[in-house]
């Protein structure tokens, strides 16, 4: 556990000394939010129909931006070796960076989410299960994202690759989390959402570490 | 006592097939010297002895432990031609985190990069140091860790005879601890019980 804790600190210190890294995700987010009522319209009907689709979407693509770095300042100044070849564990060490990319990239959106929430005229119960949707499914796609990043380890501007392997394993997580926040602005229950992004979470807690330890030792062969 | 063997090992790389059949082995206190001229496979050798790359066919074991098992990777320290440094962390942090990664021994990090030369470095940025300075901050692991059969690729580039002086005398100390060491190098060693493999 030792490596796993060490990792974690690395990163996390890592990433605050150079805060462009979580600062990006999170503005595009905050920007591209704050754009869609200019766009479309500042009334609050058609703005809270729309908020679930608005706010999904743009975290899914804010967590997009942010993947590519998972790796590849690892691998371009030769810690991703070191860790590779490492008696410890690979799937342990993986999971580690996961976790750091979600305190770091994920967990501010969550954060922000009920203000902009607000913007979008989101009442209270829509925003706190916005909010919980976000906690509960934000981790899968950090997860499901290592997986992608780790088969796109060292080629060249392979951001669109990225979002072709990875956007269509985030559809289900999308369906789920914009309909449970639908289904709650109409007063209908949300449980079996929940429980399917639940699901998600634990399916991908249990086998991504494993499936990115093997797809990156695949890769830098 | 550790013993490296290395039977019909075949390496290909694209349509090119850099050795076939290699075979050698190596016991405590000996030091081979990968030689040979750009391109024929020096560092592909090295990266499959680490487990890093897989060889089209053969066989690798250190005290009959195959490559990728827990005992082989602990037995091996491994350092390539990139620096192994993150330029966001201090020399100390990025040499903790690699003797970390490579053992999990109680580490005298300071004495070490003292060491090499790198005495009041500690809390420096390694984006701040010079090429010299960030081999001798990854070699400074030298001192630190408890693998018996150390892959060191190019370990001299960027040093400067100082530096050499002080790197050769510890791959020399490790050697009579009964330690192993293959390094690629294109320079002159002065070590002792060296073998050298042509490719």
């Amino acid at each position: 556990m030792n490596i796993f804790n060490k990792t974690l600190t690395r990163d996390l210190k890592m990433s605050l000394r150079n805060p462009s890294s979580f600062l990006n995700p999170l503005l595009f987010f905050v920007i591209a939010i704050s754009l869609f009522p200019i766009a479309i319209s500042p009334e609050s009907h058609t703005l809270s129909n729309i908020a679930p689709g608005i706010v999904w979407v743009t975290c899914m693509l804010s967590v997009l931006l942010s993947l590519n770095a998972l790796f590849h300042y690892d691998y371009d100044n030769g810690v991703l070796e070191q860790m590779v070849i490492s008696h410890h564990s690979l799937p342990l060490i993986l999971l580690a960076k996961t976790i750091a990319h979600w305190l770091l990239t994920c967990l501010p959106i969550i954060l922000l989410s009920p203000l902009l929430g607000m913007t979008l005229f989101l009442d209270a119960k829509s925003i706190y299960v916005l909010m919980l949707t976000l906690l509960l499914a934000t981790p899968s796609l950090s997860l499901i994202g290592s997986i992608g990043a780790s088969l796109i380890v060292g080629i060249k501007n392979s951001g669109m690759l990225l979002s072709l392997l990875i956007l269509p394993l985030y559809i289900p997580i999308l369906i789920f989390a914009t309909s449970a926040v639908s289904q709650s602005q109409l007063n209908l229950p949300i449980n079996g959402q929940l429980y399917f992004l639940a699901t998600i979470l634990l399916i991908s807690l249990m086998t991504s570490p494993f499936v990115s330890a093997l797809a990156l030792k695949t890769s830098l062969d | 006592m550790s013993k490296l063997i290395v039977s019909d090992l075949t390496c290909q790389r694209g349509y090119n097939e850099l050795f076939s059949n290699l075979s050698f082995e190596l016991n405590s206190g000996e030091i081979l010297k990968i030689s040979g001229a750009n391109g024929s496979g020096k560092t592909s050798l090295l990266k499959i002895l680490a487990g890093l790359n897989s060889a089209e066919s053969g066989k690798l074991s250190i005290n009959n432990n195959k490559v990728g098992s827990y005992d082989y990777q602990s037995d091996i320290f491994y350092l390539g031609h990139l620096p192994a440094l993150s330029p966001e962390l201090h020399c100390k942090e990025n040499l903790d985190y690699l003797t970390q990664l490579n053992t999990s021994s109680n580490q005298a990090l300071d004495e070490a990069l003292t060491n090499v030369g790198l005495k009041n470095f500690e809390y420096e940025y390694a984006a701040n140091l010079s090429a010299g300075q960030k081999r001798r901050v990854v070699l400074s692991a030298l001192f630190i860790t408890q693998a018996k059969v150390w892959l060191l690729d190019e370990p001299f580039t960027a040093l400067d005879s100082d530096g050499i002086n002080v790197i050769e005398a510890q791959i020399t100390r490790h050697c009579n601890n009964n330690g192993i060491c293959v390094l690629t190098t294109h320079q002159e060693c002065n070590l002792p019980r060296l073998r050298i493999l042509t490719l």
